[in-house]
C-alpha cells in the first residue's frame, strides 16, 4: 500500500482544467489511485476470457487478439440490449450540471471524473464507430479511434466511479453514469480487464458463497465468537441454526457483517433481535452473501451470483426472505433480482409473524429489508427499547447511495434511529437522502492499494460529517451498508478522527431490552456504558 | 476550432441563402424544395431515431429514486419523486419536461482550503427554462401564418406575449427572452472553464443556428419589415401543398433557410434530447419492481454454482460443524 499523503497535500487541488484538450491529455496511473489487476486464476473460476496475471503498470496489457473487434462488437450488442445505454450515448447536451456532483471530482479536481467527461470517454468511441457524423467528421464531432491507450483510460476511470448515481439525480435527462460505467466495465471484462479487488470476491462468492471467502465452518466459528460476546454482554446464550429446512424466514446478510469489525456488531444486533422475537429463521452458508460484486463486473456475473438466494430459499422451503443492511445488495434486490432469477412463486408474500403486517411492497420479490421489518416492529410496540444506553453516542446518518437512489429507503432507518438513541443530528440537506454523498469506496473500490483515491472520494462525505461533529459533537456515523462499515473507519480516522462507524442494528442491539438479560454495563463493542451499572462507580 | 467552425458554418448558411435568393433568385429551390425536404427529413428523422431507441428494450427497472419509497403504510411515500404508479410517473415526467425539475436541484460546490460548501445554483435552470418556453411560444405564434382563421389560442398567446405594447410593431417579450436565453447558454459555455472543456462543436452549432434564426426573424419584424400578408400567403400555400413562390425579400429566405437547416439537422443531433427525455428509463418507470416482476426480454439461463456442488466440496467440513446435509 502506498504511503498516505498528508491531508494538506491531498487537498492541494483546485477545480481547474488542463491547458490541453481532454483527448490530448494522456491518462497517468498515479500510485494510490488504482487497484491491482485481476489475477488469472480468479477469472478462470468463473470462465472469464483472457485470464492471465497482469498489472496496470505493465506497458503491454496482453490484450487478446482482435481485442478491438471484441470491444466494438460488445458495444453494438449492448446498444441493442439496453435502451439506457443507447439513449445515454445520444442525448447528453453537455450542460455540465453533473460536473460537480461526483465525489471523485469534488475530491480530486480531475476533470475526467466529471460524470459528463467520464461518459465522453466512451461516447467518443461510440460516435466514431456508430454515428455518421463521427465517421465523417472525426474529432470535430467529438469522435476518436479506439486504441490501447483508450482502453487504459477506460480502465482507470471506470474503476474510479462508484456507480453511486448522484449525477443522475441532477441530470435533466436522468443520464446515469452508473449505467455507462457498468457498460464500460462489461466491455473491459471481455478483454479480461478487471481489478483484483473485484474479481477475487467474485470468485470467492461463486465457489464459497460469499465475497470474503468464508467456508461453512468459518462462518459458524465467526458467529460463535459473536455469540460469546453477546453472552458476556447480555448474559444470554443464543443458538442460531444454519441451513435449516422448514424455517419460516431465510435471513441473508452481506458477508462483511460475518467477517470483521465493525460489521460484526451489526450482525450481533440482528441475532439479538431475532432471539428476542423468537423468530423462526435460518441463515445459509451457501447463500451467505447479500452483496454482489458480480454487479461491478457484468450483468451476467451478477445474475450468476444472485441466483443462490432464491435457489437456497427454494431448497430450504422457507416462506420469505429477510435481507440485512447492505447498499448495493438492495439496489440489486430492488431493481434486478426478480427480473434475473424470479419469479419467486415458491415463496409467499412476506408477513411479519410478530405484527401480522403484510409487506405488500415486496409482493413479488418476497424479500424484505431489515429496517422495514424492524421499523414495523417498533411502530407496533413489539420490542422494548432503552435508548439511554446509546446516550454516550451522538449520531448522524449516512444514506447509502444505492438504498437512497436505487430504492428510496430513507425513512425506515431514521425511524429506528429516532427510537433507539436520543442524540441524532442530520448532516446538511445537500448531502443526505437522494443527494447523499458516496463513501467513495463502493462498486468494488474498497481495496487498500487505492487508498488515496478512496480518501479523495470520501472527502466530501467526511466534510459533511466534520460539519456535524463541530456543530453537534457527533461521534457516530450510522449507516445501513456493509461497504460503508468496511470503508468509513479508515476515512473517518483520516478526515474526522473521533467518529465511529455503526450499523443501525448495532444501535438497536444496544438499546434492545431482552427478556431475562443481565443489567447491561457495556455496549456491543464491550465498551463500558457511562452511568450504567458498574460504570457508575467509576 | 470547436467554436469557430460552427460559427463559420452558420455564417456560410446565411451567405448561401443570400447568394441563392438575393443574387441568383433561386426562390423555388429555397422557398419550396428545401423547406419541404427539410420538413420531411425532420419528421422521418425523428421517427427513425425514436424507433431506433425503442428497439432497444429496457431490461431492468432502474428509476433513479429521489424520494421516499412506498413501503409501510404509516411512512409518507413521495409519490412523485419516487413513483409507484403510472400516475406518479406522469407527474414526475410532467415536472421534468415542463419545469426541468432535476435542473432545479442544481447546486454549486466551492472548495475553500479544507472545506467544501454547497450553494444554490439556479441560473442554468432559469436560463434553460427561459429559452425553451420562449421557443415554444414563438413556434406556436408562427402557426398564425399557416392557419386561417387564426386559432384563438394563438391569438391569445400573441396578445400575452406583446402585452407591454412597446413600439410598432408591438415588441414580443419572447423575442427578447429567446435571445437572452441563447446568449446566456452560449456565454456560460465559454466563460465557465469546466463547461468549455467538455463542449463540442455540436454544442455551439445549434446555439449559433438558433441565434441566427432569432436574429433574422427579429430583423424581419422590426428592421426590414417584410410584408406580413405576403408571408402568410406563401406559408398558407406551403401548408396547402400548393406552393406559390412570392417575392418577399432576401431576409425572409435567409430566415427560412436557417429554419430548414435546423429542421434537417435536428434529428441527427443532441437536440434529440427533446425526444429522448420521454424515454429515459431512470425517470419514466415506476419504482415497483419488488411488487410487480419486470420482464427482461433477453433474459437467459446462466451457469451457477449449485448447492449440490457446494455440498460436495465442503461436505466433510460441514459435517464437522454439525450443518445439515442433503447427502450423508
Amino acid at each position: 500500500m502506498a504511503k498516505l499523503p498528508k491531508k494538506e497535500e491531498l487537498l492541494q487541488y483546485e477545480y481547474k482544467v488542463p491547458a490541453t484538450d481532454w483527448m490530448d491529455t494522456p491518462v497517468e496511473f498515479k500510485p494510490g489511485t488504482y487497484c491491482y489487476g485481476a489475477k488469472g486464476k480468479n477469472l478462470e473460476v468463473v470462465d472469464f476470457p483472457n485470464a492471465r496475471d497482469w498489472s496496470p503498470t505493465d506497458e503491454d496489457w496482453k490484450l487478446p487478439e482482435d481485442w478491438k473487434g471484441t470491444v466494438l462488437e460488445g458495444m453494438a450488442d449492448r446498444l441493442s440490449k439496453y435502451r439506457s445505454f443507447r439513449l445515454f450515448m445520444d442525448i447528453c447536451v453537455r450542460c455540465g450540471a453533473c460536473a460537480d456532483k461526483c465525489h471523485f471530482y469534488l475530491g480530486s479536481g480531475d476533470p475526467k471524473n466529471m460524470p459528463v467527461l467520464r461518459a465522453e470517454l466512451l461516447r467518443s468511441v461510440y460516435r466514431r464507430y456508430n454515428t455518421t457524423s463521427g465517421k465523417l467528421l472525426g474529432r470535430l464531432a467529438g469522435a476518436r479511434d479506439l486504441t490501447e491507450d483508450v482502453i487504459k483510460e477506460w480502465w482507470y476511470y471506470f474503476y474510479q466511479c462508484t456507480e453511486c448515481r448522484r449525477c443522475s439525480v441532477y441530470c435533466p435527462y436522468g443520464i446515469d453514469q452508473a449505467e455507462i460505467t457498468m457498460m464500460g466495465r462489461e466491455l473491459l471484462n471481455l478483454l479480461g480487464l478487471n481489478t483484483d479487488w473485484i474479481s477475487g470476491p467474485v470468485a470467492n462468492c461463486y465457489m464459497k458463497g460469499n465475497h470474503v471467502g468464508l467456508e461453512p465452518q468459518t462462518i459458524i466459528s465467526n458467529i460463535e465468537f459473536m455469540l460469546d460476546d453477546i453472552e458476556t454482554i447480555t448474559g444470554k446464550r443464543i443458538e442460531p441454526r444454519f441451513n435449516r429446512k422448514g424455517a419460516e424466514i431465510l435471513f441473508v446478510a452481506p458477508s462483511g457483517d460475518l467477517f470483521a469489525e465493525p460489521g460484526i456488531y451489526t450482525c450481533m444486533g440482528y441475532l439479538m433481535l431475532f432471539e428476542q422475537l423468537g423468530l423462526d429463521y435460518t441463515m445459509s452458508t451457501y447463500a451467505s452473501e447479500g452483496g454482489n460484486f458480480g454487479f461491478f463486473t457484468s450483468n451476467e456475473m451478477a445474475k450468476r451470483l444472485n441466483a443462490k438466494i432464491y435457489a437456497e430459499a427454494k431448497r430450504l422451503g422457507v416462506k420469505w426472505i429477510l435481507g440485512g443492511e447492505c447498499g448495493h445488495m438492495w439496489r440489486v434486490v430492488n431493481q434486478y433480482m426478480d427480473t434475473w432469477n424470479g419469479p419467486a412463486d415458491f415463496l409467499e408474500v412476506p408477513v411479519s409473524p410478530i405484527t401480522g403486517t403484510k409487506f405488500t411492497s415486496a409482493a413479488s420479490t418476497k424479500m424484505v429489508h431489515i429496517t422495514e421489518f424492524t421499523a414495523d416492529l417498533i411502530y407496533h410496540n413489539k420490542i422494548k427499547l432503552d435508548p439511554s444506553r446509546n446516550d454516550h453516542l451522538r449520531v448522524t446518518f449516512h444514506d447509502s447511495c444505492n438504498t437512497a437512489r436505487g430504492m428510496g429507503l430513507m425513512e425506515e432507518p431514521r425511524y429506528i434511529i429516532s427510537k433507539v438513541c436520543n442524540n441524532f443530528y442530520e448532516m446538511p440537506e445537500e448531502t443526505i437522502r437522494e443527494k447523499t454523498l458516496c463513501c467513495g469506496s463502493g462498486a468494488g473500490l474498497n481495496a487498500g492499494e487505492n487508498m488515496e483515491l478512496r480518501l479523495r472520494g470520501g472527502f466530501p462525505r467526511a466534510n459533511a460529517v466534520k460539519y456535524v461533529q463541530e456543530k453537534h459533537g457527533v461521534n457516530v456515523l450510522a449507516n445501513i451498508c456493509a461497504i460503508d462499515r468496511a470503508a468509513f473507519p479508515a476515512l473517518m480516522d483520516y478526515w474526522v478522527p473521533g467518529v465511529q462507524v455503526m450499523g443501525v442494528h448495532e444501535l438497536l442491539g444496544n438499546a434492545l431490552v431482552m427478556d431475562g438479560e443481565i443489567e447491561r454495563t457495556m455496549d456491543l463493542r464491550m465498551q463500558p456504558l457511562p452511568g450504567k451499572g458498574a460504570a457508575k462507580d467509576v | 476550432m470547436k467554436i469557430w467552425s460552427p460559427l463559420l458554418a452558420v455564417l456560410a448558411l446565411v451567405i448561401i441563402a443570400w447568394l441563392g435568393v438575393g443574387v441568383l433568385h433561386w426562390t423555388t429551390l429555397f422557398g419550396i424544395v428545401i423547406p419541404y425536404a427539410a420538413f420531411a427529413v425532420l419528421v422521418a428523422g425523428i421517427i427513425y431515431r425514436v424507433v431506433k431507441w425503442a428497439k432497444s428494450p429496457v431490461p431492468f427497472r432502474i428509476p433513479t429514486t429521489c424520494g421516499q419509497q412506498k413501503s409501510l403504510p404509516w411512512i409518507k411515500h413521495d409519490k412523485v419523486e419516487n413513483p409507484s404508479s403510472t400516475w406518479g410517473v406522469v407527474g414526475r415526467m410532467a415536472l421534468e419536461i415542463l419545469l426541468f425539475r432535476s435542473l432545479f436541484r442544481n447546486t454549486q460546490t466551492e472548495k475553500r482550503e479544507d472545506r467544501l460548501g454547497f450553494g444554490s445554483a439556479k441560473w442554468l435552470w432559469f436560463g434553460s427554462l427561459l429559452f425553451h418556453w420562449s421557443m415554444l411560444i414563438i413556434v406556436l405564434r408562427h402557426l398564425r401564418y399557416f392557419l386561417y382563421p387564426v386559432p384563438a389560442l394563438v391569438q391569445g398567446l400573441e396578445k400575452l406575449d406583446g402585452f407591454l405594447q412597446i413600439g410598432v410593431p408591438v415588441l414580443y417579450l419572447t423575442d427578447v427572452f429567446v435571445v437572452v436565453g441563447l446568449t446566456y447558454l452560449f456565454l456560460r459555455r465559454v466563460v465557465i472553464p469546466q463547461v468549455k472543456y467538455i463542449s463540442l462543436a455540436a454544442d455551439y452549432f445549434p446555439l449559433f443556428l438558433l441565434l441566427g434564426i432569432a436574429t433574422s426573424g427579429i430583423l424581419m419584424r422590426y428592421g426590414f419589415k417584410v410584408d406580413i400578408a405576403s408571408v402568410k400567403d406563401f406559408a398558407m400555400s406551403l401548408a396547402a401543398l400548393n406552393p406559390q413562390v412570392i417575392e418577399i425579400g432576401t431576409i425572409f429566405y435567409i430566415h427560412l433557410f436557417l429554419v430548414s437547416s435546423l429542421a434537417a439537422y435536428f434529428p441527427w443531433s443532441k437536440l434529440m434530447h427533446a425526444g429522448g427525455i420521454f424515454m429515459t428509463p431512470t425517470r419514466n418507470l415506476a419504482n415497483n419492481s419488488r411488487v410487480v416482476r419486470h420482464i427482461n426480454p433477453w433474459n437467459y439461463e446462466v451457469k451457477t454454482h449449485t448447492y449440490a456442488e457446494y455440498e460436495d466440496e465442503y461436505r466433510d467440513k460441514m459435517r464437522k460443524v454439525g450443518l445439515p446435509l442433503e447427502k450423508e
